[in-house]
C-alpha cells in the first residue's frame, strides 16, 4: 500500500534545476531510505514532502506529490495540517530551549489539542517519550533545559516531539549523522519499533545504516533517481551501474 | 620592539579612558557624600522638602519622577520596539529591513534638544487640549523618551532574534507551528535575555536623558499626582539648578548626581548580568 507517490517531481531553484522527474512510490510502514552522494537532492526530495522548501526564496516546483493520494501541491492543502500529519527531524538535534516537558507538549499546544486537560497533556507526553524510550531516563527530569541533554537524548526528544501530534509519515534528514556509532545504533533500533505505526522516510549518506534499517532504497545522483527498489535487491543485485560504483564505493 | 611601543601606547590610552571614568566617580562622591551624611541618608532620600538656599535637601520627588517617567517611557516605548523589532528580523522582506533598520538607528542620531523642541511645539499642546493639565508633564515626558529610547531597544532586540538558531525556526514550523506561534513560543522565548538586556540599556538612556525632560516636564517640585502633573527628574533638577548653586546646595546636588550614578551603575551592571548569560546558553 503506498502511503506518498512522488510523480514527476521537478525542483529549480533559481535556475538551477535540483530535482530531475524524480517518479517513486513509498509503502505505508515501511521504511524508505534515500542514498547518494552530497548535494544530490536527497534531502531536497525530502523537504518537498512537508513543504519545508517553502521557505526557501526562489523554489519552484513542478509535478505532483501524494499523500494518502491527495496531492500536497494542490491549492487546497491545509500546510499546517501537512505538517503535523508529516513530521520532521533534523540533522543536527533541534530540541527547543525549552524544557522537556514542554518541548513535547510544544507540538500538541501549537495544534490547541489537549487545551482544557492537563492530564490528557501528561499522558500524551508520557506516552511520546515512552515511544522513544526516554521515559524511564527522565519522568523526574521533564522539568530540565531540553539543551542540558546528551545528544542522542536530544534526538530521541525530537522525535518524541513528533510522536506528540500523532503523525502518520516521519521524514528523517540524516538523523543519525551527529551521534556516535553507538547512539547511532541505538536510534536505529528506534526505528524498526517505529516502523509498526509510522511511515519513515530516512535520508542518509551512511550506506550501511540504509542496509542495516530499510526496506526500500533509492539511490540519487545530481537530482535523478537512478535506481529504487528493495532494499536487499539493490544492495546485492543493483540492475543500473552506477548505483553498483556507488555502493562498492567507487565513488561518493 | 615598535610593536611593544604600540602596544603599550594602546595599553595606556585604554586604562586612561577608564581613568576618567574611575575620576569622575570619585570626584561626584567626594563632593556628594558629605551632604548625604549631613542631612542624613534617610532624610536625604525619603524626604520630598527640597528648598537647598534653607538647607532642606530631600530628593524623594526627584526620585519618584525620574522612575515614574522611566517606567512610562517603558510602558509606550517597549511595545513599540518590540514590534519594530520582530517585524523587521521576521517579516520585512530583506529589502525593506535594509532601508528602515538604519533609519531607526538613525533616530538615536538627533539631538535631545530637538526631541525637546518637537515636544513643546508638537505634543505639550495636544496634551494640554485633550487631555488637560498643563500640558507639560510626566505623560509629555514618557512619549517623548519613549520615542528616543526606540533605536536602542530596536535595534539590540534585532540582533537578539536574528542569533537565535534557524533550527529552531525549521523545527517549529515543522511540527505545523503557524509563523506567530513559532516567534511567540519559541524564538523569543531563546531570544529572551537578549531583548532584556536590550529593554535595560534602554532603560539606563531615558533616566539619564536630561534636555528633552526639562523642556517638556514642567519641573514642578512635587510629587507627581497623575501622568498630566508636571515633574522634576533628578537630571533636570541638576541641570536647572547648577547655574546658581554654591556651598551645601551645589553639593546636594552632586548627592543627586550620585543617585542617578547609583541607578546607572545597577542598570548596566544587570545588562552585563544577563548578557554574560545569553552567551553562555
Amino acid at each position: 500500500m503506498s502511503k506518498v507517490i512522488v510523480e514527476n517531481l521537478n525542483l529549480f531553484y533559481g535556475d538551477f534545476h535540483c530535482l530531475k522527474n524524480n517518479t517513486l512510490s513509498i509503502k505505508e510502514r515501511k521504511i524508505t531510505a534515500l542514498i547518494g552522494p552530497s548535494g544530490c537532492g536527497k534531502s531536497t526530495l525530502l523537504r518537498c514532502l512537508n513543504r519545508m522548501n517553502d521557505l526557501i526564496e526562489g523554489v519552484r516546483i513542478t509535478g505532483r506529490a501524494l499523500i494518502d493520494g491527495k496531492d500536497i501541491y494542490s491549492r487546497d492543502i491545509n500546510l499546517i495540517q501537512l505538517r503535523k500529519e508529516v513530521g520532521m527531524v533534523f540533522q543536527k538535534p533541534n530540541p527547543f530551549p525549552l524544557s522537556v516537558y514542554d518541548n513535547v507538549a510544544y507540538g500538541p499546544r501549537v495544534h490547541g489539542l489537549y487545551k482544557t486537560s492537563k492530564d490528557a497533556m501528561e499522558a500524551v507526553v508520557a506516552k511520546s517519550l515512552s515511544a522513544v524510550g526516554l521515559w524511564e531516563e527522565l519522568k523526574d527530569r521533564l522539568d530540565v533545559s531540553a539543551l542540558n541533554l546528551a545528544l542522542e537524548q536530544q534526538q530521541r526528544l525530537c522525535i518524541a516531539r513528533l510522536l506528540a501530534v500523532e503523525p502518520s509519515i516521519l521524514l528523517m534528514d540524516e538523523p543519525c549523522s551527529a551521534l556516535d556509532p553507538f547512539a547511532t545504533l541505538n536510534i536505529e533500533e528506534l526505528f524498526l519499533n517505529l516502523k509498526e505505526k509510522y511511515t519513515i522516510v530516512i535520508v542518509t549518506h551512511n550506506m550501511q545504516q540504509a542496509a542495516r534499517v530499510s526496506d526500500y532504497t533509492g539511490f540519487f545522483l545530481l537530482g535523478e533517481l537512478i535506481e529504487f527498489g528493495n532494499t536487499k535487491t539493490l544492495f546485492v543485485n543493483p540492475q543500473n551501474k552506477l548505483t553498483e560504483d556507488y555502493i562498492t564505493g567507487r565513488f561518493g | 620592539m615598535k610593536e611593544k611601543l604600540i602596544e603599550k601606547t594602546l595599553m595606556l590610552l585604554a586604562f586612561s579612558a577608564i581613568g576618567a571614568l574611575l575620576l569622575m566617580a570619585v570626584f561626584i562622591f567626594k563632593e556628594g557624600m558629605p551632604i548625604i551624611f549631613k542631612v542624613g541618608i534617610k532624610n536625604f532620600l525619603f524626604s520630598t522638602h527640597w528648598a537647598p538656599t534653607k538647607g532642606h535637601f530631600g530628593v524623594s520627588s526627584m526620585i519618584v519622577s525620574s522612575l515614574f517617567v522611566t517606567i512610562g517611557a517603558m510602558i509606550i516605548g517597549v511595545p513599540l520596539a518590540l514590534a519594530c523589532a520582530i517585524t523587521l528580523a521576521e517579516f520585512a522582506p530583506q529589502r525593506v529591513t535594509v532601508i528602515l533598520k538604519p533609519t531607526i538607528e538613525l533616530l538615536a542620531g538627533i539631538p535631545s534638544v530637538v526631541y525637546g523642541f518637537l515636544g513643546v511645539v508638537l505634543l505639550v499642546p495636544l496634551i494640554r487640549d485633550y487631555l488637560g493639565g498643563p500640558g507639560l508633564s510626566l505623560l509629555a515626558a514618557s512619549i517623548i523618551l519613549a520615542i528616543m529610547i526606540l533605536p536602542t531597544i530596536t535595534s539590540i532586540s534585532i540582533d537578539a532574534i536574528k542569533a537565535v538558531p534557524y533550527s529552531y525556526k525549521e523545527g517549529s514550523l515543522a511540527l505545523g507551528a503557524t509563523h506567530w506561534q513559532t516567534i511567540r513560543m519559541v524564538i523569543l522565548k531563546a531570544a529572551r535575555s537578549g531583548i532584556i538586556t536590550a529593554i535595560i540599556l534602554g532603560m539606563a538612556r531615558a533616566i539619564g536623558e536630561t534636555m528633552a525632560v526639562i523642556m517638556v516636564a514642567g519641573n514642578a517640585l512635587r510629587l507627581p499626582q497623575s501622568p498630566l502633573s508636571p515633574v522634576r527628574t533628578l537630571t533636570s533638577n541638576i541641570a536647572l539648578e547648577m547655574g546658581y548653586a554654591a556651598g551645601d546646595h551645589r553639593a546636594a546636588l552632586f548627592a543627586t548626581g550620585i543617585v542617578l550614578f547609583v541607578f546607572i551603575m545597577v542598570f548596566n551592571v544587570s545588562a552585563n548580568i544577563i548578557t554574560k548569560r545569553w552567551r553562555r546558553e
